[in-house]
């Protein structure tokens, strides 16, 4: 709903300059309205066109190219494997495992934050004292930066540090583990500071959203006798979805690179027991000096958010998208 | 309006332009430095030199000795400047060398360890060939032949290493045990340190080279020199005797003689890390190389580091008897340097090497300094560490001194292999086993 607000101003001031700029041209017969209009588009689009071709589109052929190399980085691209590096790629434990990790912190984002994110905006929705300051205690950890979370984290999760002191002073000094050092425990603790970090960012988005929630649609439900579960059951919700979407989209496409926070906080390990394929790619890359293995990794992280994103755009986002791309509005 | 519209579109195009120039002129900056290699500043006299220097001492005492040397090199040979950029070891071996190499503005100086590392670095056609800039007096240097790569010399080291065990004297005398000469010895002493109260043994797993160095201790005393050798070169631990490493390996890790959450722990980064533990006291001892005693003023506080100097012992990897290996091979290295750059730039910075590997500052490294050994024999009566030099004596006694396996094999094999350690220490299993034996190879 939003999005379709969004498109509908886009487009505004556009169509009203084509009315505006159509007189004046007419008389002086000068330059048909369509070559104004193109050379504006061209004018205004060429940066960004420029930048992402350059920067987004150019680097993935180029990483779809090397994938085919045996290349250690140094000196002219080395020789030529074939899809070796790709069989290598499915063959080994290691990546086989840093797929499991990605996409086990992928669901667990999903199912664990998404219904938290909505409840917990819900609650920051009603009038309360305290409520703006709440809000920004929710969202402060998002500011911060990710490698300052992971450092913050580390130290805190350190064997005797603040959570394990914090845990034995409320009387939980049974429940304290060994967070950095467990190997079947490391995955979950990254998600728990991965939830700490963006969850912040979940509730504003759903808060905004919410503000989009006429409050004469849920009174008239009210007068009309439904409770307040109703209400948020078959208002609320619903009109909310939209936005709720646009989360699982960002929260998926973000889960699945992630690696700055994992990187700080464990490394990857104990062992690979935390590697996403994110850092899975950077060991190989940057560190191992593999790169044509590397980009062959980063062709295939590439591809699962590439096919998830149109996946969901197809399916899940058709309706949000429908005036963005068909232009049909209104 | 339109005017302004006008004025804004014409705004847009002169921005775009700009961008474009902006683009096109770093393109174009690019490629002078692209010549690094030949000629981009031989037209400025040799008499003014920058050098910029990327070495790990990023802590005092080893920061400091660096100064110095820049200074009163410096100060000898006027018009050469060297700007010293103490990066973190971790991040400066495996990240920002790698990437230095393959981008156009390598640093001057680099630090690095030999091997077949420096081999696959030399491929970059970045790093110098400095024989003729050192052939006067390489032949003085320790260890000098594992900085050269067929025969060429590509390298100096400035120190020499020797991994062995550092303990606290003062923790064992407590605890009423000695110093033990062979692994069931070992295992004795780590179940008195634990009943005391200390954790025996530190490791800096998360490292996961100090786990390879336990993996490789076992190793040189299992396998013969021969078998090490010609394994490490095929890339292939296929010998038996590796099996029985990891083994041994295991049944020692079965005895659970590390600090508690050793997998989280690293090893040279802060109170916390392996070292620091070590010279706080909460651990009594810790396997690693003769650099260990300067990380560890680097991470203690003032009043431990001061006690280091007369509590902190050494003594070599326990011996396995009736094994096939040398039970007196140590496991080392060295920290050495590469040059980079200019034809004026490479000469100047072979001129530093050998102020490095100068009587003066030898004796400042590896006394004030404690980085290890130092590369001229003559000088290791510089050493002031009594520990440091208990590992120099028993250097000159070892069978051979084997270099780290990880820096033997080129960066992805010894990586990889790294890798497999530090798995098999966080899930030790017949599978995580098996797969160190064959990891240098794997993709």
């Amino acid at each position: 709903m939003s999005q379709r607000t969004a498109t509908e101003a886009g487009l505004g001031p556009a169509a009203a300059d084509d009315s505006a700029a159509a007189g004046p041209l007419r008389a002086h017969r000068r330059r048909s309205p369509k070559l104004i209009k193109r050379t504006e588009l061209t004018i205004l689009l060429a940066p960004g066109l420029i930048l992402f071709v350059g920067f987004v589109f150019v680097p993935i052929i180029i990483a779809a190219y090397y994938s085919f190399f045996s290349w250690g980085g140094y000196g002219p691209l080395g020789p030529s494997v074939g899809f070796k590096n790709y069989s290598f790629a499915f063959h080994d434990l290691y990546f086989i495992h840093a797929i499991e990790h990605t996409l086990i912190l992928t669901a667990a984002s999903v199912v664990i934050q998404g219904p938290l994110s909505i409840a917990i905006a819900l609650l920051l929705n009603r009038k309360f004292f305290g409520r703006t300051f709440l809000r920004m205690v929710i969202f402060a950890p998002y500011v911060l930066p990710p490698a300052v979370t992971g450092i913050m984290w580390n130290l805190m999760l350190q064997p005797n540090g603040f959570v394990d002191q914090v845990m034995k002073s409320l009387g939980l000094g049974g429940l304290v583990q060994e967070w950095l050092a467990n190997a079947s425990l490391t995955l979950w603790v990254n998600f728990v500071v991965l939830t700490w970090q963006y969850i912040g960012f979940g509730i504003v988005l759903l808060l905004a959203g919410l503000q989009g929630v006429p409050r004469e649609l849920k009174e008239a439900a009210s007068i009309d006798g439904a409770g307040p579960w109703e209400v948020t059951r078959r208002i609320t919700l619903p009109l909310l979805a939209p936005t709720i979407r646009i989360w699982g989209f960002i929260t998926v496409i973000g889960s699945l690179q992630i690696f700055d926070i994992v990187w700080i906080l464990t490394g990857g390990g104990p062992g690979e027991s935390s590697e996403t394929i994110a850092v899975y790619l950077y060991t190989k890359g940057v560190q191992a000096t593999d790169y044509g293995y590397a980009s062959a990794i980063a062709v295939v992280l590439f591809a699962f958010c590439f096919v998830f994103a149109l996946l969901y755009q197809r399916f899940a986002l058709r309706r949000d998208m429908q005036g963005a791309l068909t232009r049909e509005v209104g | 309006m339109r005017s302004s519209r006008a004025l804004a579109v014409a705004a847009l195009a002169v921005a775009t332009a700009t961008a474009a120039a902006a683009c096109s002129s770093g393109s174009g900056s690019s490629s002078p430095s692209t010549s690094t290699g030949g000629s981009s500043s031989s037209g400025s006299s040799t008499a003014n030199v920058t050098l910029t220097w990327w070495n790990n001492g990023t802590n005092q005492p080893l920061l400091g000795v660096y100064q110095n040397a820049i200074k009163s090199f410096e100060a000898a040979n006027p018009g050469i400047t060297i700007q010293n950029v103490p990066i973190q070891n971790e991040t400066l071996q495996k990240t920002k060398i790698p990437l230095a190499l393959q981008g156009n503005n390598p640093p001057n100086i680099y630090q690095q360890w030999g091997g077949g590392v420096l081999a696959q670095q030399v491929s970059s056609g970045k790093v110098a060939n400095i024989t003729s800039d050192v052939s006067s007096w390489i032949g003085n240097v320790a260890g000098a032949q594992g900085w050269a790569v067929n025969g060429q010399q590509y390298g100096v080291p400035v120190d020499l290493h020797v991994v062995g065990f550092w303990y606290r004297k003062d923790i064992f005398q407590k605890v009423g045990i000695t110093v033990p000469t062979t692994i069931a010895q070992l295992e004795s002493d780590d179940s008195k340190l634990r009943a005391a109260g200390y954790a025996p043994i530190a490791v800096g797993s998360k490292d996961g080279w100090p786990d390879a160095f336990w993996w490789e201790s076992f190793a040189l005393r299992d396998c013969s020199q021969s078998t090490v050798t010609s394994d490490i070169a095929a890339k292939n631990f296929t010998d038996p005797c590796f099996t029985k490493a990891t083994n041994d390996l295991d049944a020692f890790l079965n005895t659970n003689p590390f600090q508690a959450g050793f997998l989280g722990t690293s090893s040279q980064t802060g109170a916390g890390s392996s070292a620091g533990m070590v010279a706080s006291g909460k651990a009594a001892m810790e396997l690693q190389g003769d650099w260990d005693p300067s990380v560890m003023q680097g991470v203690a506080s003032k009043a431990d580091a001061a006690k280091l100097s007369s509590e902190l012992g050494w003594f070599p990897f326990p011996q396995t008897p009736g094994s096939a290996g040398s039970q007196t091979a140590v496991l080392g290295g060295g920290d050495g340097f590469s040059c980079t750059g200019t034809t004026a730039q490479v000469t100047a910075c072979a001129k530093f090497l050998q102020y490095l590997d100068s009587p003066a500052i030898q004796d400042q490294l590896v006394g004030v300094g404690q980085t290890g050994e130092p590369v001229l024999a003559s000088q290791s009566h510089a050493i002031t560490l009594p520990a440091t030099q208990t590992a120099s004596a028993y250097l000159k006694t070892a069978a051979y001194e084997q270099l780290y396996f990880d820096t033997a094999l080129p960066t992805k094999p010894g990586l990889n292999l790294d890798a497999a350690i530090a798995n098999y220490f966080a899930k030790p299993s017949t599978s995580t086993a098996s797969a160190i034996l064959s990891s240098p190879s794997a993709p």
